[in-house]
């Protein structure tokens, strides 16, 4: 599958894996990199990009696979020992330290000094000089980083790349935090440094971008490349959404029950917006009914539930449940009308982890089981060994820490938790985000099952296939604004991609 | 990012739900250890302290330090210590900490003295006792609604109220000490029902009180809940803000029963009382066992310190060491006590975390 081309192959790879606590993450992928080329990867969310970056900067050690730098055989050991070879790499989220200046930064770790003292005349000199070189002459060298754009962040980091002696930088979708004139700058960069020699390895999920720097493109799906040295301009769109998305398993959705054609509308959305999240949205779900919102991650998606659930507070619009208004920017006000929220970091945004499970099922209605202000754990207990039978969560020990739990079971707890507290509208963000493929099965039934049961449910996921599987009706959603809805059952996964990457483009 | 990135990436092994937790050791030593890594275990490692200190007074002093008397002066010397530490505990398991409530003990000591001195001449004696517990509590509430609404640090907000406390009750004295001498105020609190001094008995019923409050009531859950994931609490309906509040003011109205036991054991109201207090209370806590970062602590634990504390100062004085030795091995056993939970804390999180 590999065209080689040994002239100018600077990177090879060739068959690499690696697995976490037995989940295969990467499961036999191949690249070849050639000095000064900008090479695309692709992939959706889960596909393995990450992994792969993390092994070639040296923060994983792959299971098994050759990696050759230059003709030689490598093994990357550490990130030290990554740069020293010339890989650098700039991360998704910058990690640039907010209170050194941008001269401290680009020589953190390799500072130049004499007998300790560090020589800041000279270390701002070469700054300013790799600053020019990028295109950012303005910038002070002695300015403090966190006073920067995540623009200008990036150009730190970018610099920082350059000060060591590098021949490939890898970056992961640089584009995510700039806004379109920043991007034209990034192009501009990286082109200049393609001409000076130096290959990059671009991620990205806007395939426009990538027809206008890449040279050539290798895709990646299931932890497999499916498709490598592409040349770009001779690979139309169409084909590269198709590798992107061709699956070898699908996931099983339980049957979508219909809703029924005179339910109510339980949930009301009405010209929400949060400035600087999302532009002013509207739409209703009918009790039974079950409404996915799909985007890339960083479209809105999250901060749209976030407003709906009152964690954070809308700019405009009003939120009803079963024609009542809810008060904007209140949690406790919302889960007093009946919604509740499944958010997105289960571990830091769900659970005590270090708190018994029934703890953690009955944490928004253990007043509830009290008796004035005197706890009754013996029957919130009885409840959560209840909802645990039900939802199949063995052992259903309700004394145990919440933190032993896997993934899923992690996940039954959040839907425990407003099963016992009986809400009328559930807003479940990434429902599945690291449950393994079994137990995502139980989950999407149990989604369904409450669906059914008359619940009206906004479900957001990074997977489209996802949303598309468990809801009846779709919002596309591209920077904070809808594109379209539509009927689950009248698109599929390359149609939402396809508006999503024309809509963020820009 | 995938799911399988990200169960990777953090490092969180999940333990599948179908096969037991894994045991530590095998057998009866596996449980007890479990055991002592617990709440309950940390609760009897500080007894035995306790205890061994115990031992070690009655072996090198004897009588002198095994009299009843001088149980009683060991147990009163920590009342003041002892009841502001339940407060303490509360705002330390939210999460928080309070550096005001020695400062706090001070200024309502100084108002509730002077209220009463000022009032005319027939003023109910319980009006000190009623002063002391607003001053405290609206101290509280101000140091909370900052940290709650005004989103400021909890260090830097006591902080503040720490210095601003002590400069008020200064400037409300003029830095001179209120006699109280008051029959009824005397005849109560003063006294000692069952040979054993009011202030013991206050607080003994503290303590209760508070154990009850963290263990058996929703404020306990709340305290805990908040402490133990500050978003969780929030994403499931709890008012964070509002709660934090109630701690913040608890601890203030602690601080305010501090500065009455205070008036009651040394007659006077002064802005001197309570220097350095939130020191010496958040040491016994954290000694205690209940955790800085929050979610996690016990009642018992503080009052054990508190007593371990009490104990040690006694010994020390019996011995007729200098008070600044007697300082310096008080950080010594501050920094042991802390590594010595570590030890434990890290033993019991791998079972519940």
């Amino acid at each position: 599958m590999i065209k080689v081309d040994h002239k100018g192959t600077l990177l090879e790879v060739r068959g690499l894996t690696k697995a976490f606590s037995g989940v295969r993450a990467l499961k036999g992928v191949d690249l070849s990199i050639r000095a000064g080329e900008v090479h695309c990867v692709l992939g959706q969310n889960g596909a393995g990009k990450s992994t792969l970056i993390k092994i070639l900067s040296g923060a994983y050690r792959p299971d098994d696979g050759d990696i050759t730098w230059q003709g030689e055989s490598v093994s990357i050991d550490s990130p030290t020992h990554a740069l020293g070879l010339g890989i650098a790499t700039m991360y998704q989220e910058l990690d640039v330290v907010d209170g050194l200046t941008i001269a401290e930064n680009i020589y953190l770790g390799h500072e130049n000094a004499t007998a300790g003292l560090l020589n800041r005349r000279d270390a701002a000199k070469k700054t300013s000089e790799l600053l020019a070189r990028l295109g950012h002459a303005n910038l002070n060298p002695n300015r403090e980083v966190g006073t920067l754009s995540p623009a200008n962040k990036q150009i730190v980091s970018m610099a920082r790349a350059l000060s060591r002696d590098i021949k490939l930088i890898i970056m992961d979708e640089p584009s995510a935090v700039l806004d379109s004139e920043e991007v034209k700058n990034l192009f501009r960069v990286v082109k200049q440094l393609s001409d000076s020699g130096i290959a990059v390895i671009y991620i990205s999920h806007r395939l426009a971008e990538i027809r206008e720097i890449g040279d050539r493109i290798t895709v990646i799906k299931d932890g497999r490349t499916t498709a490598t040295g592409l040349e770009v301009k001779d690979t139309p769109t169409p084909a590269l959404i198709k590798l992107m998305t061709g699956r070898d398993i699908d996931n099983e959705f339980p049957p979508a029950t219909p809703v029924a054609k005179d339910a109510a509308d339980m949930l009301v959305v009405d010209d929400l917006s949060v400035r600087g999240e999302f532009s002013p949205l509207s739409f209703s779900v009918k009790a039974g009914e079950i409404v996915g919102l799909a985007g890339l991650v960083g479209s809105g998606r999250s901060e749209i539930l976030e407003a709906i659930y009152g964690a954070r507070k809308a700019t405009t619009g009003t939120v009803s449940v079963n024609g009542e208004r809810v008060r904007n920017g209140s949690v406790a006000d919302a889960v007093r009308h009946g919604i509740g929220l499944s958010p997105e970091e289960r571990k830091s945004q769900g659970l005590i982890l270090a708190e018994p499970i029934f703890k953690n099922v009955t944490l928004s209605t253990f007043a509830r089981f009290a008796s004035g202000p005197f706890l009754r754990e013996n029957g919130e207990r009885a409840s959560a060994r209840q909802q645990l039978e039900d939802l199949e969560l063995r052992p259903a020990d309700p004394d145990r820490a919440a933190g032993t739990l896997s993934g899923g079971n992690q996940q039954k707890i959040l839907l425990a938790r407003w099963l016992v507290h009986g809400v009328s509208v559930l807003l479940l963000d990434e429902p599945t985000r690291g449950v393994d493929v079994g137990a995502r099965a139980e989950i999407y039934s149990l989604i369904r099952g409450l669906a059914a049961a008359g619940t009206a449910i906004v479900v957001v996921s990074s997977e489209i296939e996802e949303v598309l599987g468990l809801a009846d009706r779709v919002l596309v959603i591209a920077d904070g604004e809808v594109l379209r809805t539509v009927k689950a059952s009248e698109i599929d996964e390359s149609g939402v991609l396809d508006l999503v990457m024309k809509g963020s483009a820009a | 990012m995938s799911g399988v990135e990200t169960a990777a990436a953090d490092g969180n092994q999940p333990v599948s739900p179908l096969e037991p937790a894994p045991e530590k050791s095998g057998g009866a030593l596996g449980w007890v250890r479990s055991y002592l890594g617990g709440a309950a275990g940390r609760n009897i490692g500080l007894f035995v302290v306790l205890i061994i200190i115990f031992i070690i007074g009655a072996v090198t002093i004897g009588e002198n330090f095994l009299s009843p008397a001088n149980a009683l002066t060991i147990v009163r010397f920590a009342t003041v210590t002892g009841v502001v530490s339940i407060g303490m505990t509360f705002v330390i398991i939210l999460g928080g900490i309070d550096l005001s409530v020695g400062s706090v003990v001070g200024l309502s000591s100084v108002v509730a003295t002077m209220a009463f001195v000022q009032a005319p001449a027939q003023a109910f004696w319980p009006l000190i006792v009623v002063v002391a517990l607003l001053v405290g509590t609206l101290a509280g509430v101000i140091n909370g609604l900052l940290i709650a609404y005004g989103n400021v640090v909890a260090f830097m907000t006591t902080l503040a109220m720490l210095i601003a406390a002590r400069g008020l009750a200064e400037v409300l004295s003029g830095k001179r000490t209120q006699i109280l001498s008051v029959r009824g105020f005397n005849d109560v609190i003063g006294s000692s029902p069952l040979g054993i001094p009011m202030i013991v008995w206050i607080f003994a019923l503290v303590a209760v009180l508070g154990w009850v409050l963290l263990n058996r009531t929703t404020f306990g859950r709340r305290t805990v809940a908040i402490g133990g994931n500050r978003e969780a609490a929030r994403l499931a309906g709890i008012n964070v803000k509002r709660h934090t509040v109630w701690v913040y003011a608890l601890a203030g109205l602690t601080a305010g029963i501090g500065g009455i036991m205070f008036i009651s054991r040394t007659t006077v109201g002064t802005s001197t009382h309570g220097t350095l207090l939130e020191l010496d209370v958040i040491a016994a806590v954290v000694v205690g066992g209940t955790l800085l970062i929050g979610g996690r602590g016990s009642i018992v634990g503080s009052v054990l310190g508190v007593l371990i504390f009490s104990l040690l100062i006694n010994l020390f004085t019996k011995y007729n060491l200098d008070p600044s030795i007697q300082a310096l091995f008080k950080g010594f056993i501050i920094v042991g006590a802390v590594l010595l939970q570590q030890r434990f804390g890290a033993r019991g999180s791998t079972r519940s975390a």
